[in-house]
Parts: structure tokens; sequence; C-alpha cells
């Protein structure tokens, strides 16, 4: 091969022994810090102000509005399907009194030292960002009253803002935004202390309902900022930007997590017409952290072309380096977790004595529940386009994490950060797998060999399985004793996965804090002896994470366990739980050894059983929680809290005698706090119910010798609209004194156990090994 | 060359007879309203209109795209598909609305063919398009309020 860009990694690859202890680069770490935090409580900051580049409340940062009235948002974080951008631009113009028909939303670029953090994940935009951006909007208000008092010559307290309009209360004088704007512009900001937030009966957006509730059109819903674009073919994902004369590429990487690439002919791939030139792509070695895998490109004039390349190369990859992940078998391996799980593992939480608790149980349950590896597969594959020119780089890439991105990019060509550009387009799905940057560094590794020529690299339906960041398999293993009135005495939950924090340390064997937290440790029954273990497992797949990351296995053994225990106990389930939740009260999570707490001040955000009841009773209110069921249909329950935000699910399904499954309805109850824009919430737990279905009924990706059994939807299932339940009905609790909770990812965890206890209400039949597949058949 | 009609226009292009129609629409045509989510006809994000009836560009070649192709992008021109784009931004149904397109033209090659599908006929003729973010059940009503027509107006 020619020789070209020097590629830098080869030059990281130097110090390799610096991943091997955790140091994987500055990007990494920048996600690493959030993934394994340690004790340093005192000083810590939280919510908005805690992420990577803090936050902003500056409204010149987030508004800009034209002489013609046109207000722009600018929004900086990303796209997937949460609504976000209309929702940021909502809670602006409600402080600002924007007239929605007038208002325009722009992206804006990866750079947190002008917008704050950007990387969206954890459910966390509107959580950690409805404050900043009222304030941000209510300043901008304040200063186009400030202009229009000051050309009028009467004091401010005397103007009022109308929709898109300032008027003066004794004359009657009004002038609109756009005349406005311009003298706003020069005047100070506002001290943010200083701002009056707009009442809560002055609202038009924030809090309100509207468009569709349940099944039915009841009010029309303020227009989505992209809705028209996405009918209508023209909104811009990864792959749409347009752009002169570019190229397309796709890339053959390592079949084996760790293997390199071998012998290889290029030619092969040069006699497919369209194919112009064959690239080297190096990996990053072992353990890979957010870099390439490494491979080898195919760049041609089409993708098509790009695609046929690479079918047409015959690679010897060199297994040498990734012999260890060559051994890996998902299902052998469950079995090593298995028999692991038998054995005392690391103590996470301890309280009372187990064993003595366990001598005294007039019942001894115990159960062991499997999740396996999940794969996000948002429907956009991962995609970038890059073009380097005059020692610039420029990205256009569907991505959850721009900063990282910028910062990866940079390091990768050699770049000062300041050369690179990270524009961020519709992310068509993420679901987790655009928080990681590679797929931007390989178009940025290709593109520097095609000076000033845009290069979008396109990852096939088949790379997304085969070479993903994979949700952790997960064995939790658990037992109880009951008390001869049927009441839990003993809980031990041994819990067995890899940890994501394997993508920066190979041989990290237990769950990081962050893992903890995420409804392991805090798990929020009144038991009095308690233990929490966590037995060692090994990562031999890039561990990743998928919508709700480590609370969707927890919540899976959990829920399901409990539901097992109130049949031991011979209770309703939903009276089980409340008791086992015991009196309302408001846990501190450092109480129980949580330091995640999702970045959120444990003295603002606790674990709060009041309000997991309060979830309990109103789902089991509107499914008509314990009426009479024909055979072969029952009712399932399961709640869990995660990202400040309680939910509980409670399915109504019927499974035939040939076991074949219909769900009929799917109630949740959710309780998020303070309710940015209710329509959006209740698609989003629509979406999760869906999702956790698929992760219930359909989702594994198993491995043989290291390589991933699935690499399409034939094989990697995912819900189709006839897996869907024929209703879905959210109901949102009314919580607006409470701190905001997460929206995105809360409502997926309980989705799965409640389907799982339903099947059994149906059935008697009890699934402990995910997914239920064909486990209903005969 | 290969000449297609999509949209009403004629191209002459200069592509493999074994291209699949989406690559020919997305990469050289230049419309990237049509989506690449599988390549193997399993997704549904793909598809189009050939003479009015829904196909998956990804597993057409272009030599066997002769008829009449019709994308995302001329679906306002369609009265039929015109009220399902509505029925769609009435109800909210998209989230990251990557597959929404694909939904929208099978939705609509299914109303052109029965337009009064009942809630089955409806989930049997959009089970081959997949949705990640989970909006079934709005699209199921979309379609139900698009077929309504007039009343619902």
């Amino acid at each position: 091969m020619e020789s070209g860009p020097k590629d830098r990694l080869q030059i990281a690859n130097v110090s390799r022994r610096r991943f091997l202890t955790g140091l994987a680069g500055a990007a990494a770490l920048v996600i690493a810090a959030r993934w394994d935090l340690v004790e340093t409580a005192e000083k810590r900051k939280y919510g908005a102000e805690g992420m990577p580049g803090g936050y902003t409340d500056n409204p010149n940062v987030f508004i800009h509005i034209d002489p013609d009235g046109t207000v722009t948002v600018v929004n900086h974080r990303s796209e997937m399907g949460q609504g976000i951008r209309t929702s940021n631009a909502m809670v602006i113009a409600d402080e600002l009194g924007a007239d929605w028909d007038r208002v325009r939303v722009k992206q804006a670029e990866g750079d947190h030292s002008v917008y704050g953090n950007q990387y969206t994940e954890a459910s966390r935009s509107m959580r950690q960002w409805f404050d900043p951006l009222r304030r941000a909007g209510a300043a901008a208000r304040q200063m186009l009253e400030q202009a229009a008092a000051d050309r009028w010559q009467v004091r401010l307290s005397e103007v009022k803002t109308g929709v898109h309009e300032v008027w003066h209360e004794q004359s009657g004088r009004k002038l609109g935004f756009g005349e406005l704007a311009e003298a706003a512009r020069t005047l100070e900001v506002p001290d943010p202390a200083s701002l009056i937030l707009r009442e809560d009966h002055e609202l038009r957006f924030i809090g309100r309902e509207s468009g569709l509730i349940n099944g039915v059109l009841e009010t029309s819903r303020p227009k989505a900022i992209d809705g028209e674009g996405i009918v209508s073919g023209t909104a811009v994902y990864g792959a749409d930007v347009p752009f002169d004369n570019p190229l397309y590429a796709v890339i053959a990487r390592p079949p084996v997590y760790g293997a390199e690439l071998g012998r290889f002919h290029e030619s092969d791939a040069l006699n497919v017409p369209g194919v112009l030139k064959v690239v080297r792509i190096e990996g990053a070695g072992l353990p890979a952290a957010f870099n390439p895998l490494g491979g080898l490109a195919v760049v041609a004039t089409n993708t098509w072309a790009a695609m046929q390349g690479r079918k047409a190369l015959k690679i010897h990859w060199d297994y040498g380096p990734a012999e260890d992940n060559r051994s890996y078998t998902s299902s052998a391996y469950r079995e090593i977790l298995e028999a692991r799980a038998q054995i005392p593992g690391e103590v996470i939480r301890k309280e009372g004595n187990f064993s003595k608790a366990m001598e005294g149980a007039h019942q001894r349950i115990s159960a062991t529940y499997y999740m396996p590896h999940l794969a996000q597969t948002p429907m956009e594959p991962p995609v970038a386009t890059a073009r380097v020119q005059k020692g610039n780089a420029e990205i256009w890439a569907p991505t959850q994490n721009p900063q990282a991105t910028r910062t990866k990019v940079a390091e990768r060509l050699g770049l000062d950060v300041t050369n690179v550009t990270v524009n961020v387009t519709l992310l068509g799905g993420a679901f987790g797998r655009k928080a990681k940057p590679d797929f931007a560094i390989e178009a940025a590794a290709i593109a520097q060999w095609f000076e000033g020529r845009p290069v979008t690299l396109q990852w096939t339906r088949e790379d997304d399985l085969q070479h993903g960041y994979y949700q952790t398999v997960s064995l939790d293993h658990l037992e109880a004793g009951l008390d001869e009135r049927g009441r839990a005495t003993a809980w031990l939950h041994r819990s067995l996965s890899p940890s994501t924090m394997s993508l920066l340390k190979a041989d990290f064997e237990h769950k990081s804090k962050v893992e903890q937290g995420m409804g392991f440790n805090t798990t929020p029954f009144d038991i009095p002896a308690i233990l929490l273990e966590n037995p060692p497992a090994t990562a031999h797949v890039r561990i990743g994470w998928i919508r709700s990351v480590y609370n969707l296995p927890h919540a899976w053994a959990i829920q399901s366990f409990a539901h097992e225990l109130a049949i031991a106990a011979g209770k309703d389930h939903r009276a089980f739980l409340l008791e086992m939740l015991g009196e309302d009260r408001k846990i501190s999570n450092r109480s129980v050894g949580d330091t995640y707490n999702y970045d959120e001040d444990p003295a603002i955000y606790f674990i709060d059983t009041g309000r997991i009841r309060g979830v309990i009773d109103r789902v089991a209110a509107e499914s008509g929680w314990g009426k009479e069921m024909p055979r072969g249909r029952g009712l399932g329950l399961a709640f869990h809290h995660s990202f400040g935000s309680y939910a509980a699910v409670v399915f109504d399904v019927e499974v035939s005698e040939g076991g074949s499954l219909t769900i009929h309805r799917a109630d949740i109850a959710f309780d998020c706090g303070p309710q940015a824009n209710p329509e959006r919430i209740r698609s989003q737990l629509e979406g999760a119910c869906i999702m956790g279905i698929g992760v219930a009924l359909l989702n594994e990706v198993s491995f043989e010798n290291g390589v991933a059994q699935q690499d399409n939807f034939d094989r990697y299932r995912i819900p189709r609209m006839n897996n869907a339940p024929r209703e879905i009905r959210i109901h949102l609790v009314e919580n607006p004194d409470e701190p905001m909770g997460g929206v995105g990812e809360p409502g997926l965890p309980p989705v799965a156990p409640a389907l799982v206890n339903a099947i059994y209400a149906a059935t008697g039949k009890r699934i402990r090994r995910l997914p239920v597949g064909d486990q209903l058949k005969g | 060359m290969v000449t297609l009609n999509i949209n009403g226009e004629q191209y002459e292009l200069d592509v493999p007879d074994d291209m699949p129609l989406l690559w020919a629409i997305r990469d050289v045509v230049g419309l990237k309203g049509t989506k690449f989510g599988c390549g193997i006809a399993q997704c549904g994000a793909c598809t189009v209109h050939m003479d009015g009836t829904a196909i998956r560009s990804c597993t057409t070649p272009v030599s066997a795209a002769a008829g009449e192709i019709t994308t995302i992008e001329a679906m306002e021109q369609d009265p039929v598909g015109k009220r399902v784009q509505q029925a769609w931004l009435d109800l909210g149904v998209a989230q990251c609305g990557y597959c929404q397109g694909g939904q929208i033209m099978n939705a609509t090659s299914l109303l052109k063919q029965n337009s009064a599908p009942s809630k089955d006929e409806i989930i049997n003729a959009m089970a081959g398009n997949l949705c990640r973010c989970g909006t079934y059940n709005r699209i199921l009503v979309a379609i139900e309020r698009a077929a309504g027509g007039e009343e619902q107006a």
C-alpha cells in the first residue's frame, strides 16, 4: 500500500500499556469519568454544573431574533427521537413569549466551551437544562422589555410581554420582537438571580398536555420542529448531508474483538467498478475504548460499489491478539456465570445478618435470571461524513457525543481541537450506540487520504450487529426467606455482569459504582437482612450500553423475583410489593452506598418509596388490577425507579394453548416530577414499552468463538407492529414540586419483568432466561 | 446505462444492472429521503412505490425498476400520501423519524389498495416496517385517521 497521511494511532500504540491501565485518552476519560465515580463527595458538583463543560444560561448563546421577528433557538443537545429540539425550543419560547409559528431551531456544533455540556445520555437533557434554558428565555424577554422601556422612556415595570410583542400598559403602545431585537442585543445580560420566571398560569407549552393521549386526539399539538421534514423526506440524518463529489466507504472489521488485519490483496476490491481505494485503518488493540476496531476501508464513488468491493476482499485475520476473546461462546459463559453465582462475591451492600435470617426463615426461595447481550440497532446504522482540508477536519455525524467526537478526531489526526468542527445531524435513533465516537473517527481516518473531499463512512446492519458495543450479559441470582406470615425477612442478590469499564481496562471484573447505582445497590425494599454481592465477570466483547443500561437486567431480576416471592407467600403481588417497600420514606442514595445517583445531588434526589407506591397505586387503579381474568389470560406488574423518575407497568396478556402470545394492553404509570413536554413524555413511554417487549420476547445477540451469531433483522429480531400491545395507556402522575427526573430511559426497565410476570399469571409458566423466544411453545 | 423514472423525471444512469435501486436513488440521483436500514428487505426503511405499489428499494436491482418510481419526496403530490403525511403530523407519530418515510410509503400503498382497512389488515400490511423507537400504536391510529379522510378534517 502506498504511504499517505500518518495514522496517529500507530503512535498511540507505542503506549498501549497506558490503555491497559485505563488511561485511554482524554475523550475516553471524559466519558469514563461518568462511569467510575469515586467517593469525593464533598467536592462534587451536581446536576448540569457537575457535567464536563458545565452549563450556561446566557440568552445570547441560545436565542437569536431577526429584524423580521423570526426567533432562532440554538439547540445544543442531540435529537435522537426524544423530541429535544422541540422541547428545548418550547421551554425557551414559553419564557420568552415567542409565537411558536415564528420559532426556528438551529443545531449547535460540538463545543461545550460555548454551549455547556452536550453529551446526550442518561436522560439528562431536560432534567439538567430545564432551569438554565428557562432562565435564558426569561433573560431575553427582560432584555426586549428593557429595550422597549428605553425606546418609550418609561419604567421597565410598566412594560409587559405578550405573544411576540412588548407593550406599554398605560399608553397601549406595542413593539414586535423583531423591532426590538437589535437594541436588546446590545444590552447587558441581566443577573440570573434577578430574573422573574413566568407564573404557572402564564405558560402556554411547559407542562401542558396536547396531542394524542392514549389513542385519542384531545387537542392539537404545537408543531414538532422536525415533523414536516420527517414526513416529507427532507430531514437530514447522518448520511443525508448534500455534498459535491462525495466518496463513500465501508470497512471490513475483524470478526473477533481484538483480532488484527493480516494478508489481503487490495486488487480484489479495486477490480470492482467504482472502487477507488483501499485504506488500512489501525485498530486500538485491546481494550478498544472508543476507538475504531481497525480493518480495511474500501472507498468508492457510491455505497453499493464500496460494499461490493468489500465483499470481494479475501482477508486473512490475525487472531493472535484475540485468542482469549476467540474462545468466547455466550451459552458456555452463561454456565460459568451460573456456577459462579453459587459462590459469595464482593459485598456491595449488607444490612442485618442474611445467613442467620435465612436459618430462621419459614420458607426459602431462590431463582436465577439471565439476560443476554442486546444490540441497540438504531434504524439508522452508525454513519459519518468527514472532510479533511488544509489542516482542518469537519465532521457531520449523528452523534450523542459531539465533544468526544471532536476531541477524538483531533487526537487521531494529530490536529488541535480547534481545527475540528463537529456538525450534529439528526440521529436516526441512537439508544447509547451513538454515544461512542468510533464511527466518526473512522470517517476521519479515511478522509485524510482525500484532501478536501467528503467521505461518508456507512456501517451496514451486518457491521452494526457484528461489531457492536453490546449491552452486557447479566446473570442475577436471588435468594430470600419468608417468615410464617409470608413477610420477606432475608434478601440476597448476586449480580454478575461484565462492566462497561472493560472498554478501558480489559481485566475489569466488577460493576463500577455507576453500574451498581443503576437499580442494584439502590434496591428500595425494607427487609431486615439484605446482602448484595457482585462476583467477578470479565468481558470478551466490546461492552457498551443500551437505553437504561444496567437498570435493565437489575430490574428484570428483582421484579421477577419479587413476584415469585409474592406467589410463595400466597399474597397479591401488588400488596406484597407495598409490604416489602414498607413505610413511605426518602432513602438517601449515600446510605445504600450509591455515589452515582445519576449525577444529581443526593440531598435533593432521593429513593422515594412514597413515589414508588404512587406509581404502583396509579397503575393498579388504571389497569383494574385484581379483576377476575379468563383462563389463559393474566395481569403482570413491575416497577422501577431510575434517572430520578418512577415507573410502574401492568400488562394484560393472553397465551393460547399452542403458546402464542397476545398483548392486549399495557398500562404505564410514570412520575418524573415536573413535566416539561407531556406530549413527548407519552411518546417516550410508548416507545419504551415496545422496546421492552423486544427485550422480553425477542432480542439476543449470542456469540460462538467470539463471533456474533446474528447479523441482520432476520435473526436479531426486534418488535414489529404485530408484537405491539393492542393498546398502550400512559398515566402521568402529577408531582410538580419534586425535582425533575429523566424521561427517555426510566420507562424501559420495568417492561420486561412486567410482561414475564403477566405470562406467568396467564400460564403458570415462569421464564427466567430471556428472551422468551419459543419457551411458551409446547 | 439504465433509465429510471423517479418522481416523474427521467434519469439516465451509468450504474451496474445489479445496483439496488436504493443506492441509485440516494448516491447517484441524490434523493436522500429513502433510507438504508438493513439491505435485505427486513426493515422497510427503503420503501418506495413502483407504479403505486410499495417495494423494497434495497433489494430491487435497477434493472428491475422499469416502472414509475415514486419516493417520499413526492408524496405530498399524491392525495392519499398527503393525507397520510398530515395524519402523521396531527398525531405526532414520529420519534427519531428515520423509518417514517418508509412507513408512510407503505401506509399510502395500503390505503390505495384498501381505502378502509381493518386493524388486523393494517397490522398485516405494516408488519414489514420496523420502527426501533416503537411508534407502532400511533402509526396504526394515524392510518385509521388517514383512511377516515374527510370526516376527520
